[in-house]
């Protein structure tokens, strides 16, 4: 863990008067002023608001009144995320200047629970990528070194956190968006059971796929942040219709008895550094009490395949609404077709047009099929096999990416080398399950390794026990 | 062998796909109201406008209204699921359509004509209706070549059903039959108000042609049929277009016609093969739309009766004929019921239905004259106390004031009935007049009693009822 104070203490802090949230924030921008500038985490720093806000919670807390669970707790938000009356880009040129009239459902929780919001953080393009490289804004560079990638799609709330720029920081994770980043920036970051977090006001990817959850320094602070944005929201369908779960009473309970499960076929492609890690955290498992059982995925090695079908498809559909007529950039144009065309192709950056393409053409009348329907079969193997896995095991721990923070450049040339940064982390979105990368140490060039934890529909409880287990043993 | 008006030997076959605007408050997936003529852009949201970030939520009751028009069609209700059909243009804001696909909510069902036949109910699925597009500018009314468009989104996400048929009209009047039989049920059921003028009600054909006993034609579809005379003008041009080609050794060209109802005719608006792609895929920001039985069965318990049945229940009530315009009509305004407390008020059924149907145009489902003093108005001209043209004199006043006691206003009038042998009276008074007329229509000429009845109406100032007239003259002939 870091040496920056943890949400978690700043929250009780605060609440209690030991703290003035104005000094925390003071302290937060004053760290951003020393290196935004290199790191590059933020589209836009809200410092106003920030500062408005903290004051605005002192004097409640002054006035004795109460204060909700992230009192005074700098937090950084994806620039994926509406809110209301500040610019929502998601790091392209498309979106620049837009201003949603509304703020996403998750915004809301977090100013319900008395967070304080320091900026829109950077991304891929639509949240398309897996290094923050594909940002139409510029790349955002890991606080750990900065000739090496934050990570992605959200390097910049990994970063921010990181960076000691917020306390905490939300992303959005499709096929490995929030836990890829957190593990190269050596940060705690949750993908939740797809349904348990609000997509209301999240600009959609792949909607099917697409889960907000946190980035934190400590579990902790991760299991807190989760309850707060967790929950029923009648905004969105797909929302699990239960109330959120209770996380952070169960992060002392141990691991005694339980089952984790070591994937004997797991797919190759992991640096031996990476897998040293993994290695270390089955044995401190043990250790703790645990059992490894060994599991198989056969399905696991289409996974990236059937992804890299699904996700594009869904994108497709989502993104043809950036089409000029309503809002966002326009290029005019003599007709229609034209406008249409001119208006994406100066928006769009290279990657989006490669999975806009890709998708259209995945479920376009005679090829439907053959790719986006066999995705959907894979999609059901996937399924299955974590199903039968989940008999014998209560969690399953695997690699969180293949290797640690990459030098800037270094997977651009090729887009498919690039999306086998996933390949861990996309089975567990195609399942709909909750996943978490947790620092476990570091490899090659001193950066840190994640180890991540998989677990079947709304098995927070066990990831999160297992989580806090790890944190103490690294 | 069906009239169906075209040359001999040849088929009409046709399918109708009919979108209905349901009657809810807000819209399929959003809050915003659903109301027809409100200023443009001011029913309008995140949802509704396709902004980032924003998710639809199916609106419960526009699933309720859709599934009472399947169960008045007899459809089966069946979990369903939603679809996006994807295409570009200025006024789907999300360049998607909500649609049910493959999986629509309601199958298999059927209408029955009045005249008896069946016309089978391919599907009745739910979907959001687009925005509305107005073009500046350039020719034709389109986008291509316009100056300017300008788009309301206020229709944006309004619910609609579309229903479709199979293949099962023979004649453009079942095509019309069909549409207003349609139309009132859905009425009947307060699914929508179905006004095809105001486009809440939408109509395209599927018309093709073939020979008696060959396999189906090849069908071109008839869009912008704005009237249901218009739909049996459009299907009948298009039927002899498609034979005129036939005949001439040509083919039919699948493909979207445009009705034009300035030039009466058809015209290619685009082939088959340029089609859109639509890339149709299960919408993933909405689940499964499976009402459990016991809602299933809540709707059906709640469906009114339905047009069909209340024809045949007035037809016995009022012992008109079942396919007479009278039913039809009275039905169609919602008025049978009145006529039901008419008679429930010692009333006569039979004048009931001729008055309502006559004088009752702009009354609505509930009139404001109460259905006892129609009552009575219509037990006075049955007893023969008052003539029908003094009992529709008597009707203006009544239904001017909103009621009345008719028995006073005839007598304010001087409507004196006459009695029985005051009419013999006369009737002797009126052979003695009409002597040559008299023996006409004693040697069995009918024609002559005109002359008989004019005579003696004329002498009776018009007092006698014609009726009791004529019915003293045959009692005479035969007695």
């Amino acid at each position: 863990m870091s040496n920056f104070s943890t949400a978690t203490s700043i929250a009780h802090n605060v609440a209690s008067g030991a703290q003035s949230a104005a000094s925390v924030v003071e302290e937060h921008l004053q760290r951003i002023s020393q290196r935004e500038e290199e790191v590059h985490a933020f589209n836009l720093v809200t410092s106003a608001e920030a500062r408005e806000r903290a004051a605005d919670l002192d004097a409640r807390i002054a006035r004795g009144e109460n204060v909700g669970p992230l009192a005074g707790v700098p937090i950084a938000l994806k620039d994926n995320m509406c809110t209301r009356g500040i610019p929502t880009t998601c790091s392209s040129k498309i979106l620049e200047g837009w201003k949603p009239p509304y703020n996403a459902t998750v915004v809301d929780k977090l100013f319900a629970a008395d967070a304080v919001f320091v900026g829109k953080t950077n991304l891929d393009e639509f949240a398309m990528g897996s290094s923050t490289e594909n940002s139409a804004f510029g790349p955002t560079r890991n606080p750990l070194d900065t000739s090496r990638v934050p990570g992605g799609s959200s390097g910049g709330s990994a970063a921010a956190v990181a960076a000691g720029f917020a306390a905490v920081s939300l992303g959005s994770d499709t096929g490995g968006s929030i836990r890829q980043p957190a593990a190269l920036c050596g940060v705690v970051g949750v993908k939740p059971t797809y349904g348990l977090v609000s997509r209301y006001g999240l600009v959609a990817f792949a909607s099917s796929l697409d889960q907000i959850g946190p980035f934190s320094h400590s579990v902790a602070d991760a299991a807190l942040l989760t309850e707060v944005i967790a929950g029923h929201d009648p905004m969105d369908s797909t929302s699990i219709p239960k109330p959120a779960p209770s996380l952070v009473s169960v992060l002392g309970r141990g691991v005694e008895g339980m089952r984790i499960g070591r994937v004997a076929d797991l797919p190759e492609g992991a640096d031996a550094d990476v897998l040293a890690r993994l290695d270390a955290a089955f044995i401190a498992l043990e250790k703790a009490g645990a059992t490894i059982v060994d599991v198989k995925l056969p399905s696991l090695s289409y996974a990236l395949t059937a992804y890299y079908l699904i996700a594009p498809a869904e994108a497709s559909s989502n993104l043809a609404r950036y089409d000029g007529v309503r809002y966002g950039n326009r290029v005019a144009a003599n007709d229609m077709n034209n406008m249409y065309a001119d208006t994406r192709a100066a928006g769009f950056g290279d990657e989006v047009k490669r999975r806009i393409m890709l998708g259209t053409y995945a479920l376009s009348a005679g090829y439907y099929d053959a790719y986006y329907g066999k995705a959907l079969k894979v999609r059901r193997l996937i399924s299955n096999d974590f199903a039968a896995a989940y008999a014998n095991a209560d969690v399953i721990l695997t690699p969180t990416s293949p290797t640690v923070a990459f030098p800037f450049g270094a997977k651009t040339d090729d887009p498919l080398t690039m999306y086998l940064c996933d390949i861990f982390t996309i089975p567990t979105n195609l399942a709909g399950h909750p996943a978490m990368s947790v620092p476990f140490g570091t490899g090659q060039a001193n950066m840190p390794v994640g180890v991540q934890i998989l677990a079947p529909t709304l098995g927070e409880e066990a990831m999160f026990k297992v989580a806090a287990v790890l944190e103490s043993a690294a | 062998m069906i009239d169906n008006g075209l040359p001999e030997g040849w088929e009409l076959v046709v399918g109708l796909e009919v979108h209905v605007e349901l009657a809810t408050k807000t819209k399929l997936f959003s809050g915003s109201p659903n109301r027809f003529g409100d200023e443009p852009n001011t029913n309008i949201d995140p949802v509704t406008l396709g902004l980032p970030g924003a998710l639809p939520v199916l609106n419960q009751h526009a699933v309720e209204l859709a599934m009472r028009i399947g169960l008045a069609l007899n459809c089966t209700v069946k979990p369903s699921t939603f679809h996006r059909k994807n295409y570009f243009y200025p006024d789907l804001s999300k360049a998607y359509q909500i649609t049910q696909y493959d999986e629509p909510l309601n199958v298999d069902g059927f209408l029955m004509l009045p005249g008896g036949v069946r016309i089978g109910v391919e599907r009745a699925h739910m979907e959001e209706d687009t925005g509305k597009s107005t073009h500046f500018g350039g020719a034709g009314g389109r986008i291509h070549g316009s100056d300017y468009s300008l788009i309301d989104f206020n229709r944006a996400g309004v619910p609609l059903v579309e229903i479709v048929s199979h293949p099962d009209v023979r004649t453009a009047e079942q095509a019309r039959q069909y549409v207003n039989e349609l139309r009132a049920i859905l009425v009947a059921v307060g699914a929508s108000d179905a006004k095809m003028e105001e486009g809440s009600m939408r109509c395209d054909a599927n018309v093709s042609v073939r020979k008696y006993g060959a396999e189906l034609g090849t069908r071109c579809e008839i869009k912008n049929v704005n009237s249901v005379r218009s739909l049996g003008k459009a299907i009948e041009y298009e039927a002899r277009r498609q034979i005129d080609v036939l005949e001439t050794g040509g083919t039919i060209r699948q493909e979207t016609r445009h009705w034009d109802e300035t030039d009466g005719r058809t015209h290619t608006l685009r082939a088959k093969v340029d089609a859109n792609d639509y890339r149709y895929f299960l919408e993933p920001d909405l689940v499964m739309l499976a009402p459990d039985a016991e809602w299933v069965e809540r709707v059906r318990a709640a469906l009114p009766v339905l047009p069909a049945a209340r024809r045949t229940n007035l037809a016995i009530l009022t012992g008109a004929e079942e396919d007479s315009e009278a039913i039809a009509v009275v039905v169609e305004r919602g008025q049978d019921t009145y006529i039901e407390e008419v008679k429930n008020s010692g009333g006569d059924a039979g004048r009931a239905l001729v008055w309502v149907q006559q004088s009752f145009a702009e009354e609505g489902n509930t009139p404001r004259l109460p259905a006892k003093d129609l009552a009575a108005l219509t037990v006075l001209e049955r007893d023969g106390k008052l003539t029908a043209t003094q009992a529709k004199t008597v009707l203006g006043d009544m239904l001017e004031a909103g009621g009345g006691d008719p028995a006073a206003i005839a007598a304010s009038k001087g409507f004196e009935a006459l009695d029985t042998s005051v009419i013999e009276g006369f009737v002797d008074e009126g052979i003695a007049a009409q002597p040559d007329a008299w023996a006409k229509y004693c040697a069995g000429e009918e024609k002559a009693m005109g002359a008989l009845v004019g005579t003696i109406m004329k002498l009776s100032k018009g007092k006698a009822d014609g009726k009791v007239v004529t019915a003293i003259l045959q009692q005479r002939r035969n007695g």
